[in-house]
């Protein structure tokens, strides 16, 4: 019997993280008590919260609401109450965790949140965002503007793909003066661009540093953590000063040579966001086999930098448009998906790829079981493939799953005994 | 049979033939002409017809084609009609097709299309972005782009030099195809008891498989035969049907809702082909036509968003219209963007007292008679009401 071990990543980082979203959410609570500062929501993937910071505004993201209601088991209320309401039992069920919360004045903190002076939609691939942020426009009586990115059909954006984001962005300046009375500020935009490129490098960075073995944190379960303030302090220094801080935490682990255990047992790619309602349990699962996962595809949701691409200054609307298009998870297509996933394997290093199917998400979930063939066939690395659900508790079988990635363990543990046989 | 009737069996011969024959016929008197397949629910035929291609309407497998390989590469929770087209092709029924086009109707359809490619590198697969901010001017910009896009590839694989002569002509010839189909849809709206909805149905879906000039002609003739057609009026509720738009029902739960004491009044089956409330202007330069009507033409739909005018407000609308007591919805089993608009179009029909039922499906479905009971069920208590 092995043991269970638990593993999680808990330096100075960890609490400045949980700072920085409570100072986020009292702002929130600030805007909803005083009308200032300015509020837009916004969604996570490929966002563009630079334009935001041209406004002094603060972006609400209904994503990191719904997944912390998860994370605290407070989900299922909520999502019961959207279904009261009509939606069904096979809609998104974060969008039914955040119109439950709306309908029963639920909020992350206890605080208040405020009634977004501009429903933002930056529909980057994930056709559920149009439907949402719609939905959301309905609900509180807010502006909607549907900034529409045209889903990334071929290598590169084209040059028309390019003008019609940005001429949709300038859009958005001239419809948030509008709304705020505010004057967009330019040099304020440009400074959040610039601080967003150098949060882009730093956070690459640290994720190379799970190219080392054994890496000094989770790519998947701890790059979680770091992804709150990546989403809503990107364009800021404090956003920079938190990532300088913490690839200087990493970079120490790896000279300290330290990883998660005593000795790192496997390294893993995870593709597809984690079930939220038993993210603790499910982590837990891989801490039993020591296993680390060394690269992840949901990290990359809000934006694909380990690759090199990063906001330009010298450019900005045209650079914050092609973040939009190209450089993120969510806007390229299922092979681009597949050809980051091999890099991953290939370049940090992995013994297998655990692909989490989650019934609230088409844009991940459809065609993950030609995914797992290519990965299994055609690249000849061990895959898992599981089902249950990142917001909706009841989709999790525990059993079920605890015994599918025992035997995958179990199943890599006699493959590398065997490889070593035969070395 | 008088011959006339029997165009509603040869339409319904037509849907059921996951060979393709009708398609075949028209490859065999073409001889190195490519014929094009598109995904639902809308597709600018009128290109690929000026490219002298054929472009045919992909419909899924309906009750004919059994799963054994797709549901290994799309798991569950995935609609029936992207695993039964993905069925189609790993059993080689698209192999008359040179390519088959998607659009941004929905995650799992997009997905499809970019799994295809894998898995039939011969295939021209492409994914059209058709835009979903029609309030920014740059939209209609944005989608003459994309056209002049499609229209190179389309020439790169082998169609002709697509002309503005040759996009005219089509443009005028779809204008016509959607004209009649509106007389068809405005004159079962009006007789109800003369023409089914089932018959409408396959009448309108049979232009799926054959070339639209071939189609028009059809449809004339069916309207001047229609007319002749005399019956009685039965006891009926008038409904109309929302959330068909994609996959399809079977044909025999659209004739159980007719049997169950409704007349399926309007409907969105097939709705790609009548896409536009008006012509598409035939003068001016023909492709900033076509993205111009898309932008602001368009019938309303569950997969284009065009915040101007919502798409609830558009169901209300077309029940005022068509005079219907009821909305039936009939929603594909796993369709999201039909669940989505589901909430706020009963929302909608609530706050104006229209009763409304909702019916799931999927193609392969077999047993009716939970259906049947809760439809009739419906009715009686809107008749008795």
């Amino acid at each position: 019997m092995v043991e269970v071990k638990r593993s999680e990543y808990r330096g100075s980082i960890h609490q400045r993280q949980k700072d920085l979203m409570l100072k986020w959410y009292e702002r929130l609570n600030e805007a909803a008590e005083t009308g200032v500062p300015p509020t837009a929501s916004l969604m996570i993937s490929g966002n563009c919260v630079e334009l935001l910071e041209g406004f002094g505004a603060v972006p609400i993201y209904p994503e990191v609401n719904a997944l912390q209601l998860a994370i605290r088991h407070q989900s299922l209320d909520p999502i019961l109450a959207a279904e009261e309401l009509g939606y069904a039992p096979d809609n998104c069920a974060y969008v039914k965790a955040d119109i439950g919360c709306y309908l029963k004045g639920i909020t992350p903190t206890g605080g208040k949140l405020p009634k977004p002076d501009l429903v933002l939609c930056n529909f980057v691939g994930c056709n559920t965002y149009v439907k949402w942020f719609e939905h959301t426009a309905e609900l509180t009586g807010s502006k909607l503007y549907v900034l529409d990115v045209p889903f990334l059909r071929e290598d590169e954006p084209s040059r028309a793909d390019m003008d019609y984001v940005v001429r949709q962005l300038k859009e958005v300046v001239a419809l948030l003066e509008q709304i705020s009375g505010r004057k967009f500020d330019y040099d304020r935009f440009v400074e959040a661009v610039r601080c967003s490129a150098q949060v882009e490098e730093l956070w690459s960075q640290i994720k190379h540093l799970a190219r080392r073995t054994p890496s000094p944190f989770d790519a998947y379960f701890d790059a979680i953590t770091l992804m709150g303030p990546l989403y809503v302090y990107r364009g800021t220094p404090e956003g920079v000063d938190f990532f300088r801080a913490a690839l200087e935490e990493m970079q120490a682990k790896v000279d300290a040579g330290e990883g998660l255990y005593d000795q790192e047992k496997y390294r893993l790619v995870i593709e597809g966001p984690p079930p939220y309602p038993y993210f603790r349990t499910f982590r837990d699962m891989f801490a039993k086999w020591k296993a680390t996962t060394v690269a992840s595809t949901y990290s990359t949701v809000g934006g694909l930098w380990e690759f090199g691409a990063r906001h330009d200054p010298d450019h900005p609307f045209e650079s914050v448009a092609l973040h939009m298009l190209a450089h993120n998870v969510t806007n390229r297509n299922y092979l681009q998906r597949y050809e980051q996933i091999r890099r991953y394997l290939e370049e940090w290093n992995a013994d297998g790829l655990i692909i989490h199917f989650v019934k609230s998400c088409r844009l991940f979930s459809a065609g993950q079981g030609d995914m797992r063939d290519y990965v299994t066939k055609t690249l000849g690395i061990p895959t898992l493939y599981i089902e249950s659900d990142l917001e909706d508790p009841r989709y999790f079988a525990e059993a079920q799953t605890r015994n599918r990635i025992d035997a995958f363990f179990e199943s890599l543990e006699h493959s590398k005994l065997g490889a070593h046989a035969h070395a | 049979m008088p011959t006339f009737e029997r165009t509603f069996e040869l339409c319904q011969d037509l849907l059921a033939d996951p060979g393709f024959d009708r398609v075949r016929q028209w490859k065999d008197a073409h001889p190195g002409a490519r014929v094009i397949g598109y995904f639902p629910v809308y597709a600018p035929a009128e290109i690929i017809h000026a490219a002298g291609m054929l472009p045919v309407g992909l419909s899924g497998g309906g009750d004919r084609v059994d799963i054994q390989y797709a549901d290994a590469r799309f798991g569950s929770f995935i609609c029936s009609i992207v695993k039964t087209t993905m069925e189609m092709g790993m059993r080689e029924h698209l192999q008359l097709f040179d390519g088959v086009l998607f659009s941004s109707i929905c995650d799992s359809a997009r997905n499809l299309c970019f799994v295809m490619k894998r898995n039939f590198p011969d295939l021209y697969l492409d994914f059209l972005h058709l835009p979903h901010n029609p309030s920014s001017p740059a939209s209609v910009d944005f989608l003459f782009s994309e056209y002049r896009r499609l229209i190179r590839e389309l020439e790169r694989i082998g169609g002709n030099k697509i002309t503005e002569g040759a996009l005219r002509e089509a443009i005028a010839l779809y204008n016509r195809n959607r004209r009649l189909i509106h007389e068809l849809y405005a004159f079962r709206s009006q007789k109800p008891h003369l023409l089914r909805a089932w018959e409408s149905y396959v009448l309108v879906r049979a232009g799926y498989v054959m070339p639209v000039e071939e189609h028009n002609q059809m449809l004339e003739e069916s309207l001047e035969h229609l007319a002749q057609r005399s019956g009685k009026m039965r006891d009926s509720i008038r409904v109309v049907v929302e959330g068909a738009f994609c996959e399809q029902p079977p044909l025999d739960l659209i004739k159980l809702a007719e049997d169950a004491g409704c007349y399926v009044v309007n409907d969105d089956f097939v709705i790609g082909r009548s896409w536009f409330v008006e012509d598409v202007p035939e003068d001016g330069d023909p492709l900033r036509s076509l993205a111009e009507s898309y932008v602001n033409r368009a019938v309303y739909s569950s997969v284009r968003h065009d915040f101007r005018a919502p798409r609830w407000e558009g169901l209300a609308d077309k029940v005022k219209q068509s005079r219907a007591d009821a909305v039936l919805f009939l929603i594909a089993k796993f369709c999201e963007p039909a669940y989505f608009d589901y909430v706020l179009f009963k929302k909608k029909l609530e706050s104006i007292g229209v009763p409304h039922l909702l019916v799931e499906f999927e193609e392969k479905q077999f047993t009716f008679d939970r259906v049947r009971t809760e439809v009739e069920t419906f009715v009686e208590s809107l008749v008795f009401d």
